[in-house]
């Protein structure tokens, strides 16, 4: 009986840099950033919701611009630097959203909540003076199916006004 | 017992969860992040088909993959799982065939698991199912419900025909009614079937330790009790070495209460195989096996006198649930509650109705969030809207003239349901005031003459919640419909929360904190809460049907005022004082009278427990308590609010455009304002999402055709309005927290409040649309666009 392996299950050294600290792993090349950085480094704040680049549960962020990790090969983000919620959770740069989903009780199940202040902070830092509608807008690519948005949409536009 | 109602307190304020802060980090603890030693992945091999026999199925070449350890079909498996049949004794006459965990000899949906590869890691699984040969024989499907219900072609020939569960019902005095009214209204409505898109698949790992015989599983579940029970039976492990663990679970909706057959392989996979196992569904499985709900066409008429009160309602419904009954709850559940419900909320005395609950060959339905609910609402609010036109009424009047009064309680509806105390009025007064209705009526009429078509849609609900044995224990499922909360005083004068309703992100931890620090005297940074797991919690249902407040939390406070009443005997004996005059306040136990400290509560832990020999020589002190509740005196806690829909309708494209929802809830004491607001959002928006955008689509040979997260559309925050949400409080009198349950109210009223607002809006075109979703393609050929 013959065996074979599949060509994307090659393995390549990649090196990158995971919320600052240098990683190299010999990894699948079919293998996904948020497969790997949930299976290989224990990284499981992300999540993956529907693992083709829809709801937004896995999005990360890659060289500072936010991706979505199920349709990211691992081996793509040789070189670049990889920061996660848990990173940015540690230097402290969600904080302030942090802060107000918390107070504003702007998640429920926190299955959808890493990508959802990913994809958030994006926005506070391109656009802090964006409208409701224009948050409405930037989240359209994440999915919450537990708040309805509304928390969500108040958190956000609270921690802009008080950067303002 | 109105007077022993928690006042003050956290009791009633909108505190944030203490148990956010780790999801907010990504430091939960959801079941696929759970690691063992050892641990293997379990991948299945799911049927392309709706119905075929299976002729020859070949696992020897997936065996040889790289990294497999087993591959394993139905037969190898039942050895390790008995098959079930999900009926209940109170739903008379329901029938349904044995299943099994992995399908044997035949498949009866596209989806149905048909052989499970576990490998080293599930990439190596995933690769191997694509050495798997399989040669089908494909049977005629069923999957039209009315093709169902005639029985031409029998899904599973022993039960003789395809009809699951039948009700017929009738008042005595229906016919005599229905012969004098003066205007009989009709409509016909079709739901499409939707399903729950929890984030977070269903999810499960599963230990079998062969030494001690035990098996622990952590799970994704609702109900840890429940599925400690179904995996002891099924897999003959004793009850008391089954341990269920329900960590973070991302999402539930009802999903994720049901026994899943690949689950149930998974967990008989750990014990086959003596190691450690996870599965976890990922979204296209998801579509084709999490529970789908709501495949309904419903025929109702309201008779009416010309004064315009309503005099009966007649309902025959027609539902669909996929081969098989669902496990344990059945799924005859929703259309027995369809029948229950309709007409609800008004004041007629006669009701005739008619169900028929079908096997097709697409995926199995059960009960998801609102449960028939928003089917009755629909139906209900739909021929109410319509007999109001005819009568040349305004909806909002129409409704104050047939609603239950409020000093009519308690009140029997003539399907049978008990309402001990419901709020119509007042909530219908509360939604026009905070809508501003009649300014509203203005707009819309001045916009209609530049044709732009806005529509307002009033939707009242009742709601089902806190639910006794009624709903399962009487039938014969060994559902708890009891809860149990333990309270403990630790030396520090910390205290530890330990209750058995699960938290799926609705506030279950964060209510139990505050409810126990009120009840205790402490600051709710004193309090720790556990939920989710069966070793270590008391006995309980779990979260289901709108309880974990309303049973849960009645639990806590009992556990509660008990635990105070330890602590004070023990102050009592160290101050040498009556206990009569004793209270705690801020962490101390104070003198009731002047509020003077009189002792910390960290220094009372230190003495009961460190040094007790300082106590009398006969005290000993108590400082956990577990208390239970369970109602008795309602079958269900029936609460009721109402919706309305403000909407816009592009008649060129039929685009719906959502401008606002208004919902005004009444849950009984609300303990966390904040918290029962969020929970009715993301209840309207699922239900905005059933009658805008949701379904899953089959074409006549049972294929779904838009199993993707790309194709089967949910609501998205750049479509969704802003929610106006408003509280009337009527408290249940039979526990003394008086909270009812507020899960299910957004769910079940929006869709009918869409609906009814979108056919307001179309109305001066002569328009209507009965079928959800009410996609742009449907509405445009209600205007015979195309």
């Amino acid at each position: 009986m013959k065996t074979r392996t599949p060509p994307l299950a090659q393995s390549v050294e990649t090196t990158l840099i995971v919320n600052g600290t240098t990683v190299t792993r010999r990894i699948d090349a079919r293998q996904h950033l948020v497969d790997f950085l949930r299976e290989e480094l224990g990284l499981t704040g992300s999540h993956a919701g529907c693992e083709h680049g829809v709801c937004g549960a896995c999005t990360l962020r890659v060289d500072g611009r936010i991706v979505r990790g199920c349709l990211t090969l691992a081996v793509q983000a040789g070189g670049k630097r990889v920061d996660t919620i848990e990173g940015l959770s540690d230097d402290g740069t969600l904080a302030a959203l942090q802060e107000a989903f918390h107070r504003r009780n702007a998640l429920q199940c926190g299955f959808c909540t890493p990508g959802m202040l990913l994809a958030a902070h994006d926005l506070v830092e391109k656009n802090p003076h964006a409208t409701r509608e224009e948050i409405r807008e930037h989240l359209s690519g994440n999915y919450c199916r537990c708040t309805g948005y509304q928390a969500i949409v108040d958190a956000i536009e609270t921690v802009m006004k008080g950067k303002r | 017992m109105t007077a022993q109602r928690p006042s003050g307190g956290y009791v009633g304020q909108s505190v944030p969860r203490a148990n956010a802060k780790r999801l907010l980090q990504g430091r939960g603890a959801y079941t696929d992040d759970v690691r063992l030693p050892r641990l293997a992945h379990i991948v299945f091999f799911r049927s392309p088909h709706a119905h075929a026999r299976i002729v020859r199925l070949d696992l020897a070449k997936a065996r040889t993959m790289p990294g497999v350890i087993a591959a394993v079909d139905g037969k190898a498996l039942v050895e390790y799982c008995t098959p079930w049949v999900a009926v209940l004794g109170h739903l008379k006459g329901i029938k349904s065939a044995p299943q099994h965990a992995i399908a044997i000899d035949r498949v009866c949906w596209q989806g149905e698991a048909v052989a499970a590869v576990i490998a080293e890691t599930r990439a190596q699984a995933e690769d191997a199912l694509e050495a798997i040969e399989v040669e089908w024989q494909e049977l005629p499907a069923v999957t039209a419900m009315s093709d169902a219900l005639a029985g031409k072609t029998v899904i599973h020939p022993d039960l003789g025909d395809n009809i699951c569960f039948h009700r017929d019902f009738k008042t005595d005095g229906f016919d005599d009614v229905w012969s004098k009214a003066d205007l009989v209204v009709e409509e016909t409505y079709e739901f499409g079937r939707h399903t729950g898109v929890t984030l977070e698949p269903r999810s499960i790992v599963a230990d079998y330790n062969a030494a001690e015989h035990t098996l622990t599983v952590w799970q994704s579940t609702q109900a840890p009790h429940m599925m400690q029970d179904i995996f002891s039976r099924h897999l003959n492990i004793p009850e008391a070495n089954v341990r269920v663990v329900a960590k973070d679970v991302g999402g539930s909706y009802g999903i994720k209460v049901h026994v899943y057959p690949d689950e149930m392989a998974a967990a008989a996979l750990a014990v086959m195989l003596k190691r450690p196992v996870k599965f976890i569904a990922d979204r296209l499985e998801s579509f084709v096996t999490d529970i789908h709900a709501r495949e309904h066409r419903a025929t109702v008429r309201m008779a009416c006198s010309k004064a315009g009160d309503i005099l009966a309602f007649d309902l025959d419904d027609l539902t669909a649930i996929g081969p098989y009954s669902v496990y344990p709850r059945t799924s005859g559940i929703e259309g027995n509650q369809v029948v229950n419900l309709t007409g609800g909320p008004y004041k007629h005395q006669q009701y005739r109705a008619k169900l028929d609950v079908v096997f097709t060959n697409k995926n199995v339905t059960c009960q998801y969030r609102a449960v028939g609910h928003p089917i009755a609402a629909a139906l209900t609010e739909g021929i109410v809207d319509r007999a109001a036109a005819k009568l040349g009424m305004d909806p909002a009047d129409f409704r104050r003239k047939n609603l239950i009064a409020d000093d009519a309680y308690p009140y029997t509806f003539p399907s049978g349901i008990k309402f001990e105390r419901l709020s119509h009025h007042k909530t219908l007064d509360k939604l026009l005031a905070m809508m501003d209705y009649r300014t509203l009526r203005a707009e819309q009429a001045a916009l209609r003459k530049q044709r732009v078509y806005r529509g307002i849609g009033l939707a009242t609900i009742i709601e089902v919640t806190g639910p006794s044995p009624a709903f399962y224990g009487v039938g014969g499922a060994r559902i708890s419909a009891q809860d149990g909360a333990t309270l403990r005083l630790e030396p520090t004068g910390m205290v530890t929360c330990i209750g058995s309703v699960t938290e799926q992100g609705q506030g279950t931890e964060a209510i139990f904190a505050q409810i126990a620090a009120s009840a205790l005297g402490v600051t709710m940074d004193k309090v720790r809460v556990m939920t989710g797991d069966t070793g270590v919690t008391p006995y309980g249902g779990g979260t289901w049907a709108s309880r974990g407040a309303a049973i849960g939390g009645e639990a806590v406070l009992q556990a509660g005022r008990a635990l105070r009443s330890n602590i004070l005997d023990i102050a009592a004996a160290i101050l040498n004082m009556d206990k009569a005059e004793l209270d705690i306040v801020n962490n101390e136990v104070v003198n009731k009278l002047t509020l003077e400290s009189k002792l910390p509560l960290v220094e009372l832990g230190r003495v009961a427990y460190f040094r007790p020999d300082t106590l009398p020589p006969k005290f000993q002190s108590e400082l956990t308590v577990t208390r239970h509740y369970t109602p008795r005196e309602y079958g269900f806690s029936f609460t009721n609010g109402i919706h309305a829909s403000y909407l816009e309708v592009d008649v060129d494209t039929g685009f719906v455009r959502l401008l606002k929802h208004w919902a005004v809830d009444d849950s009984g004491t609300v303990i966390n304002p904040m918290l029962v607001d969020e929970q009715v959002r993301g209840g309207v928006v699922q239900g905005i999402g059933a009658a805008l955008f949701e379904e899953c689509v089959y074409d006549e040979n049972g294929q779904l055709l838009n199993g993707t997260m790309a194709d089967y559309l949910v609501p998205m925050s750049g479509e969704m309005p802003d929610i106006v949400v408003g509280h009337v409080e009527t408290p249940t009198k039979q526990s003394q927290l008086g909270a009812k349950g507020a899960g299910e109210a957004g769910t079940a009223g929006a869709p009918a409040a869409v609906m009814n607002a979108i056919n307001d809006a179309l109305a001066p075109l002569g328009a209507r649309v009965t079928t959800q979703p009410f996609t742009p393609e449907r509405i445009l050929k209600a205007l015979d666009k195309i």
